[in-house]
């Protein structure tokens, strides 16, 4: 059995075995990438577009990569959305790129739905690296990887998400892998930013930082959005930091054995104090090197289903 | 000429009249409605020469409907609708009076343009077009627009629909000012900072699909609002597109103490759909205001079988094809609906929340009513405006089958059974098989 679709656009549409099929052969690929030779010859001659609408470094290098460990050839396609509104539609930009022989398109977009859209449009597959505030399923999946690695296991344990649920993909794709997986939610942060609809998927919400993270086996922190700060979502970068900054005393509430994640970049003293960030509990690095091993899985494997 | 629709189940909530009639029309006018009874004695010594005879046998013949709130989009949106498609797209629905929304570019905010519209109706229209002006110069709720010189060219409602006028002050003044015209201002209540960047409705489905979501307040404050500057002014304020509970039980509440001139329409999308026909980010249901919960819709179905909500209108708001595709944060607003609006609003009568009269009421007589028009009825006399609708055969919706530009609807491949297969408009028959 493997993957039903072309395409990865949401954990939405996974199962449980979906996600674990995906965390094992990533975990094939991690070893092949602790060898002295990183490259595999799997998907040679196949073409990887990168279709970027919204800046991006980390991940955009890690979909890179991951393409270029398995052999296939990359091109980069950076677009502002802004042009794209008043020029080229997204499908015309999408069909041309397909009729240059793409076999994946990675997109990231400001726009929910617009991996959905080009899935739908397509013959290629899509890899959804981020469409707006839906989902980011490639960070969840890769922070379950981590997860999964450092705890054995994920069924049963406590995870407390931290920060700006409302309009993070990261946070929505995380929600749905982990409580299809077994695990507990919380959702931790001002009212603004956690809405309360999000009781209705079975998690638990909290404003009060201290009882939100007590017993926690994850602390997952979020990266605020400066640009937030005015807009009447909190007052400050201050106030947010005194009410929801991670901090070593913070932590000390979880469990001890906590571990700290964040998807970055971070904002040192907006959302987490750097001795927690650099601290002996942050997985913080494991996260980006897991990312290209389940990168490299999901190609794989989308590939297959395309074969 | 002289027309004689025979054997149908005439439906005229003016006269009070529901039976199995023959229905004569000379000259453009009706002539008259004979029922069962009267016809057999006098059948025999009429003169039927020269007179074109349809029968209607099982089939409903009703006044033509009367739409209060269309998109015509003419001058200025011609690649999205036209006058002359947008008033056929209407009488292949049945509809024969369309009030066209001032949103036009340039906007109908002077006579010019309203003289425009309807130089251009009188010429290429397939049925009457009643121009609403715009309340604001540009809509943009700064000035008032100059009111009653476009009533004199021939507005017959002024809005600055799909823009609220969120100055409270220059509501007030509009509505004071309108009383000199004793015309309604139709109202798009949303408050604009509550809705901002908003595309669907607010819930755990807008959270999960990553969309922005408005929430039923955003509408129901400013109702609120428009209804207290009612009460206070005494000008007359008709409610556009309701789609909200609680703006239900607000004009409800209004209309029982009986203190403001208000009255309301909502639109077949608001208790035909909900919320979930966005789907996977299917941009043909975004629409303003959204569509909105189960609850909701229900609310809707509730106001119109109590009479809260006085009419039913399409807010027919077409698009081009390629607008509607792409990312839905920016695809445009609205749904084509003009083809749809008789067959989604008859599945109420089968749902027994309206009767035939009932849904002839909400959108025919009442609206013209509202706007002071001697429409929506059969009485002798009356402009020959008729729909003849049968509801005894299943179809399916295909948008691309629609006379409208606009194909935009979530609403395709829905079977349906009422369908229009007979307008009389503008002294021309126009028959469908």
């Amino acid at each position: 059995m493997g993957l039903k679709s072309k395409d990865l656009i949401g954990i939405k549409a996974l199962d449980a075995a979906d996600i674990e099929q995906i965390l094992d052969t990533a975990a094939g690929f991690k070893d092949v990438l602790g060898r002295d030779i990183k490259k595999v010859p799997a998907l040679r001659g196949k073409t990887t577009v990168n279709l970027f609408y919204e800046p991006s470094t980390r991940t955009r290098t890690s979909f890179e990569l991951a393409a270029k460990r398995l052999s296939t050839d990359v091109i980069n396609f950076s677009v502002s959305t802004s042009s794209v509104v008043k020029g080229e539609s997204l499908r015309d930009t999408a069909l041309t790129i397909q009729a240059l022989g793409a076999d994946f398109i990675i997109v990231r977009h400001s726009c929910s739905g617009v991996a959905h859209f080009l899935a739908n449009n397509l013959d290629a597959s899509v890899v959804n690296a981020g469409d707006g505030t839906n989902e980011h399923p490639t960070q969840a999946l890769l922070d379950l990887f981590t997860i999964r690695e450092k705890k054995g296991i994920i069924r049963g344990l406590e995870v407390a998400i931290v920060g700006d649920i409302l309009h993070s993909r990261v946070a929505k794709s995380n929600i749905y892998a982990l409580k299809k997986m077994g695990a507990g939610v919380r959702l931790i942060g001002p009212p603004t930013l956690v809405p309360d609809v999000l009781r209705d998927l079975d998690v638990e919400i909290y404003s009060d930082m201290e009882k939100g993270l007590k017993g926690a086996d994850i602390v997952m922190m979020l990266r605020i959005q400066v640009e937030r700060q005015g807009k009447g979502f909190f007052p400050t970068t201050v106030e947010y930091f005194r009410n929801w900054g991670l901090t070593p005393e913070r932590l000390a509430g979880a469990k001890k054995s906590a571990l700290v994640m964040h998807p970055g970049p971070m904002n040192r003293g907006v959302e987490i104090s750097s001795d927690v960030a650099d601290g002996m509990r942050s997985v913080i690095l494991d996260q980006v090197t897991n990312g290209l091993a389940v990168r490299m899985a999901v190609l794989y494997l989308l590939a297959g289903v395309r074969e | 000429m002289k027309v004689v629709i025979k054997n149908g189940r005439v439906i005229d909530p003016s006269q009070g009249i529901d039976g199995v009639c023959d229905l004569a029309i000379e000259d453009g006018k009706i002539k008259e409605v004979k029922s069962e009874k009267s016809r057999g004695k006098s059948q025999k010594h009429e003169n039927n020469r020269g007179t074109k005879e349809i029968d209607a046998s099982g089939k409903l013949v009703l006044p033509g409907l009367v739409d209060l709130h269309v998109h015509l989009r003419e001058p200025g949106y011609e690649y999205k609708e036209t006058i002359r498609t947008g008033t056929t797209a209407a009488v292949r629905g049945g509809i024969t009076s369309v009030c066209c929304m001032p949103n036009t570019n340039p906007v109908n905010d002077n006579s010019s343009v309203t003289e425009f519209i309807l130089k251009k109706a009188a010429s290429e229209g397939a049925c009457r077009v009643f121009p609403i002006g715009a309340i604001t110069k540009g809509q943009k709720g700064e000035e008032l627009a100059e009111m009653s010189i476009m009533y004199e060219a021939g507005c017959v409602a002024f809005s600055d629909d799909g823009r609220p006028v969120m100055d409270s002050l220059m509501m007030r003044r509009a509505m004071e000012y309108s009383r000199i015209l004793k015309v309604p201002l139709i109202s798009h209540c949303e408050d604009l900072a509550l809705s901002a960047g908003g595309v669907m409705h607010e819930g755990l489905l807008s959270v999960t699909l990553g969309l922005k979501g408005i929430p039923p307040q955003a509408e129901e404050v400013m109702v609120a609002r428009d209804i207290a500057l009612a009460e206070l002014t005494g000008g007359r304020l008709h409610i556009a597109h309701v789609s909200t509970e609680g703006s239900v039980a607000l004009i409800r509440s209004a209309k029982k103490r009986g203190m403001a001139d208000v009255t309301a329409e909502t639109c077949p999308h608001y208790f035909s759909i909900t919320e979930e026909a966005v789907g996977n980010y299917d941009a043909n249901a975004k629409v303003n205001p959204p569509l909105r919960s189960r609850k909701d819709a229900e609310a809707i179905k509730q106001g119109l079988h109590d009479g809260t909500i006085d009419v039913i209108a399409t807010d027919h708001a077409p698009h081009h094809r390629d607008e509607k595709l792409g990312e839905f944060d920016f695809a445009p607003s609205g749904i084509s609906g003009l083809e749809t609006s008789l067959g989604l609003s008859m599945r109420l009568v089968d749902e027994g929340v309206l009767t035939y009269s009932g849904l002839v009421e909400k959108m025919a007589l009442k609206p013209s009513g509202i706007i002071g028009i001697d429409r929506g009825t059969l009485r002798p006399g009356a402009e020959a405006d008729v729909v003849v609708v049968d509801c005894s055969r299943e179809y399916r919706v295909d948008a691309g089958e629609f006379l409208s530009k606009g194909k935009n609807t979530p609403f395709g491949g829905w079977t349906l059974s009422a369908k229009p297969v007979l307008t009389i408009s503008l002294g021309r028959i126009h028959e469908w098989e």
